[in-house]
């Protein structure tokens, strides 16, 4: 029998083959011949993480770190791994329900899966985190701790001049030509923004193996494709940080902005604007909340007054006046004019505070006591100088003359969105005119009124002019950057030296001379100090607001420019306070505090009660607060049934969204922007 | 006095045992690369916790029971071969009172942390009475009553093991048939099994109008070729009558009737998915129990040969290296270690280190059909043909599987897969065929 079907063995064989040879066809199909399945593994197994380098920090003149990077702590949260957990004593460190315990973790849940950790609560804070780290053995390994790196002002200080960093959107996307990636984060204002591509350093990639779902269980081929992240570059400013707290103190209360330079380089030792706020509001996992809740703040607190606040610049352009009068060659110091009260070589009379005979005697004394008659005249002398009499040209150079001093152009200080104030162009008259006018048409540009706009930066330069006697360096914060390289051209502009006239320093003299008559005994006495020779000029800018629909003048900006010690200046200043009236009421005293502190770095006790007075006194016009209710009265009503419905949802949704925290702070601001009375912080 | 020692070695074909030692070894090797996760690697061989080390442990095992079954007398397995049939008969009997739910099976008996799959164990009794009876003395496999009688030796175990919800498993059983064609079953019967079968297939990927229509083309074009002899021969027309009708009813209603009310859910889904198609089910007349089980195993079914695919086709033609493949590594393929063990091999070694296994498997297989040529016993032959048939379905059928041509049925690829009662069952059929084929020189009964 078995000799009878022998050769089906080999139908037996070939059926064996067959099947072989179709197993070996399909493998070569699936592994030779195509490569979708090498690209389908690639992208089920390997991950590509972006490795964020340190953020460049930021120092000021005594090398005090005033932007630096800290850590805080997430409580994260591993589902699948939650095992045996006491669940009560994590509730009462957190201080939160069972229920919104249990609503959270199914939320964490739903947002990244099982095996994938969440943030359970963000940016823990310091009580919470010390009792956490003690007791975290307990909870492990469901829940565990993780550091998150953020930006941190350590003197809660600078706000509007640091910046803040914040997540790239498609627009910074776009214009970055992509360079950036979802997520990123990049400085968007401030020194953080101007000083990006030092201060972000460079980003790594690291490429990680991931297993089925998607948790990491190692390096890609041992890293060979991973780049390292390089850290960003420090920046030494010549910012004084205590100056600078200083100036946010003075500013409480108030709208306005002070600035110092040093005039010798250009550095700027303070700048402060009023309201401010505190910077590390803009830090961590709040920022987009407090960022919201400062932008319909009508204060505008994220508004920088210092760059962006533009004023008449009122009789503190005066000394300006006679600079170009003197280097036109129109003037000499010794010319006189004789002011009866009031300006009378125009049509309307310009009206004068003082009324005695020979109070501008000459150019010195004309400054000392601010006599407006008198460089309504010489401003006319200037424009009217040469023999074509073309008001056209002799305003032309006047402009000229005025932006060199860096009036009505911006500066270029280093830091975004500067304005350029207001010096305008002869079409503008012009226009007006219809090319019919003359140098009484705009003679009160001679005391800074009229067409005329200066930001306090701009007003503080013109002080280094005077003190450096004709030059000045651009205006800026940073000193040096770390490590700094020859590709690095972001400081080259800050130091070249701009000559801006050509007068001689004996002339100088008196110009300083006449401004410190007016410190000691003019209309700035209260800025003295003994035994610093202080050079200055008060100045009140009139201002007008639409009150009810009618133009209506309100209460006069009170400015303040000075610089010291006169003999060799060290320090320059500009103050505004809105609608502060006189500008020897509140400027000057404030100038006089930061002087005193900057020169001899440290105030007496009776100086520090003044800074207290000066800091607890408001300063906003009832009439502005009107005004301000009356243009905000809907967007308030709004944001009032916004935040009470906020309000009454933020805690039963805190247990819904275990990311959106709500800090005591956040009330706080909506509190205060609710208070009808107290709009501004 | 005669050398022992000598006397058992002699006659043992030590090529079958050396390729089944190389097998066993990769085998160990890929479970390894699977499961090995930076732990201490002789800690993790000797642990006997890790997988790895488990089969290893398995491998020492089957390696004291070949010696025994090498140190065996052969009459001892003809004398017993009838009494473990029905040993094995009564022990799937037993499952069903005794099994322990484990993953949806119901054919695992545990006793004191052991576990015992009799399905399994099964097919080496099949086998052994396979060969008993088809070399009984009086046999004539010419008639139809022994056909019928072998194939109720091979079928009851088979339906007792679809009863417990492993058809994988009972499908294995059909491989004997190709034992039977060898020992004289009319290939025609084979032809009709395997027409049948094509025609299921076709029935699955045809619209089942169109194919009604194809099925009267071919009827039509047999009639109008053999229209002269059908003039002489009137039978011959009712053959073709009848087959077209057969092929008809078949496609029409008996595997519509098959699918819907033998098969469960989500095997007939799983039959579908390999042919590339969505199985639409008549949801009313299911319970909400049984949809939802179609729907996890469908898409289980996909994910594993979709994962398989991937981890296969990415080791490209020379593969990743041991322990370098990432799908194969990071548990992205299911059941990675069992039956989807040769994804290791596909990832790691590529197309060649595939073709090698392939090769070695087709070699062993070739080999055993030389040693089951070699016999002078029919008892011997048989067994060795079963030996060869069930290999032969393990591998393709696995691999198949892994390979995304055959549906996911889930059997263990021979000596390779992780699993002791899967190991010990391949290790046993073959040693027994080593044991038969020492003493070839005998007649065996």
């Amino acid at each position: 029998m078995s000799v009878f079907n022998q050769s089906r063995q080999n139908v037996i064989r070939v059926l064996f083959l067959v099947a072989f040879i179709i197993l070996v066809i399909r493998l070569l199909f699936l592994q030779v011949s195509s490569s979708k399945y090498d690209l389908l593994a690639l992208d089920n197994a390997v991950s590509k993480t972006v490795v964020y380098p340190d953020r460049g920090i930021i120092f000021d003149r005594k090398g005090r770190s005033i932007l630096e990077n800290t850590l805080t702590y997430d409580l994260m949260v591993l589902p699948n791994a939650v095992k045996n957990l006491d669940t009560a004593g994590l509730c009462k460190i957190l201080n939160i329900s069972e229920k919104s315990f249990h609503d959270r973790l199914i939320g964490s849940i739903i947002k990244n899966g099982k095996f994938r950790p969440s943030v359970f609560e963000a940016a823990l804070n310091t009580a919470t985190f010390v009792q956490l780290q003690e007791n975290i053995f307990r909870f492990e390994p469901g829940f565990y701790l993780q550091e998150r790196p953020i930006r941190s002002y350590p003197y809660k200080a600078a706000a509007h001049l640091l910046g803040y960093v914040g997540e790239v959107d498609s627009n910074i996307l776009k214009r970055t030509n992509f360079y950036y990636q979802m997520g990123d984060y990049m400085g968007l204002a401030g020194l953080e923004r101007y000083y990006e591509p030092i201060l972000m350093g460079k980003r790594g990639i690291r490429y990680q193996v991931k297993d089925n779902k998607n948790r990491i269980v190692g390096s890609y081929e041992n890293g060979a494709y991973d780049s390292v992240a390089v850290a960003g570059r420090n920046l030494n400013t010549y910012l004084d940080i205590e100056l600078q707290v200083l100036a946010e103190r003075l500013m409480k209360n108030k709208l306005g902005a002070i600035v110092a330079i040093e005039p010798k380089t250009g550095g700027i030792l303070a700048m402060a604007s009023g309201p401010t706020y505190d910077p590390n509001l803009l830090t961590g996992s709040f920022r987009k909340s407090n960022f919201s809740f400062m932008l319909r703040d009508t204060a505008r607190p994220l508004f920088n007054r210092a760059i962006k606040g533009q004023y008449a610049p009122g009789s503190t352009i005066k000394p300006m006046g006679a600079l170009i009068a003197l280097d036109e060659g129109v003037i000499t110091p010794s010319f006189g004019f004789a002011c009866a009260g009031a300006y009378r070589g125009c049509n309307r009379p310009i009206a004068c505070e003082h009324k005695n005979g020979g109070h501008a005697a000459n150019l010195r004394m004309a400054l000392a006591n601010s006599c407006n008659s008198y460089f309504s005249h010489i401003y006319r002398m200037a424009v009217d100088n040469r023999e074509d009499r073309d008001v056209r040209l002799g305003y032309a150079r006047w402009k000229k003359y005025m932006n060199s001093f860096g009036m009505g152009v911006r500066l270029g200080l280093d830091l975004p969105s500067e304005d350029k104030g207001l010096i305008t162009d002869t079409s503008f008259y012009d226009k007006l005119y219809n090319k019919s006018w003359n140098s009484c048409t705009n003679v009160f540009l001679g005391i800074g009124q009229g067409e005329m706009q200066a930001t306090p930066l701009q007003m503080a330069n013109l002080m280094c002019i005077i003190a450096n006697k004709g030059y000045y360096y651009t205006p800026h914060f940073v000193s040096t950057i770390e490590n700094e390289q020859p590709e690095d051209t972001l400081l080259s502009k800050f130091k070249i030296r701009h000559e801006v006239t050509k007068i001689p320093d004996t002339i100088y003299n008196i110009v300083q001379l006449g401004m410190q008559d007016v410190v000691d005994h003019g209309t700035a006495m209260g800025a003295r100090i003994e035994g610093i020779g202080i050079a200055g000029k008060t100045g009140t800018a009139e201002n007008y607001g639409i009150i009810n629909g009618r133009r209506e003048k309100l209460k006069n900006h009170s400015w303040f420019v000075c610089f010291a010690p006169r003999e060799n200046p060290k320090i320059a200043i500009a103050v505004i306070v809105e609608n502060a009236g006189f500008g020897a009421t509140w400027a000057t005293p404030m100038a006089s505090l930061m002087l005193e502190k900057y020169l001899r770095d440290t105030l007496s006790a009776p100086r520090w009660k003044e800074v207290e007075r000066i800091e607890n006194t408001e300063i906003i016009l009832p009439v502005v607060k009107m005004k301000r209710n009356k243009l905000d009265s809907m967007r308030r009503e709004k944001l009032k049934t916004q935040s009470s419905r906020l309000n009454a949802k933020l805690l039963p949704a805190q247990s819904k969204n275990p990311l959106r925290k709500t800090e005591p702070i956040t009330y706080l601001h909506i509190d205060a922007i609710l208070k009808d009375e107290e709009p501004f912080c | 006095m005669r050398n022992h020692s000598a006397e058992i070695t002699k006659g043992i074909d030590w090529t079958l045992v050396v390729v089944y030692a190389i097998l066993v070894t990769t085998g160990i090797m890929s479970i390894f690369a699977a499961t090995y996760r930076d732990e201490s690697i002789l800690n993790g061989f000797l642990s006997f916790k890790t997988d790895y080390s488990k089969q290893l442990y398995y491998f020492a095992i089957c390696a004291v029971l070949a010696i025994f079954i090498l140190l065996t007398d052969s009459k001892f397995f003809t004398a017993t071969a009838n009494i473990f049939y029905f040993l094995g008969i009564v022990l799937l009997i037993l499952v069903f009172p005794f099994h322990t739910d484990v993953k949806g099976t119901k054919s695992i008996i545990r006793f004191s942390g052991f576990q015992l799959q009799p399905a399994e164990l099964c097919k080496v009794f099949v086998n052994l009475a396979l060969a008993k009876y088809l070399s009984s003395l009086d046999m004539n496999f010419k008639k139809t009553r022994p056909q019928l009688l072998a194939s109720a030796v091979i079928l009851v175990p088979a339906i007792l093991t679809i009863l417990q919800s492993e058809t994988g498993l009972a499908l294995v059983y059909f491989s004997f048939f190709l034992v039977l064609y060898r020992e004289g079953l009319p290939a025609y019967i084979l032809v009709i099994g395997f027409a049948v079968a094509l025609l299921v297939v076709l029935t699955l990927l045809v619209d089942q109008n169109i194919l009604a229509i194809i099925l009267t083309f071919i009827a039509l074009f047999f009639l109008y070729v053999s229209r002269k002899e059908l003039k002489r021969n009137r039978a011959l027309f009712l053959l073709i009558v009848a087959v077209w009708a057969l092929c008809v009813g078949i496609q029409r209603f008996a595997v519509p009737y098959f699918f819907s009310n033998v098969l469960k859910p989500y095997q007939v889904q799983r039959i579908y998915a390999t042919v590339g198609k969505d199985y639409q089910v008549d949801e009313s007349t299911l319970s909400e129990a049984d949809l939802k089980k179609i729907e996890e195993k469908k898409k289980a079914g996909n994910y594993n040969v979709k994962q398989s695919k991937i981890a296969i086709g990415s080791g490209g033609f020379f593969g990743k290296g041991l322990l370098k493949g990432t799908q194969t590594r990071y548990d992205f393929v299911p059941e990675q270690r069992t039956d989807f063990i040769f994804c290791t091999i596909g990832e790691g070694f590529g197309f060649m280190g595939s073709i090698i296994l392939l090769g070695l498997y087709l070699f062993m297989l070739f080999r055993i059909i030389n040693i089951a040529e070699r016999q002078r016993s029919t008892f011997s032959r048989v067994y060795a043909y079963g030996v060869a048939s069930v290999f032969f379905f393990h591998v393709f059928i696995n691999i198949g599987m892994t390979l995304g041509i055959v549906p996911v049925i889930g059997i263990p690829l021979p000596f390779m897969s992780y699993g002791g009662t899967a190991l010990i069952t391949f290790t046993v059929l073959l040693f027994i065929l080593i044991r038969l084929d020492a003493d070839r020189q005998m007649i065996l009964r």
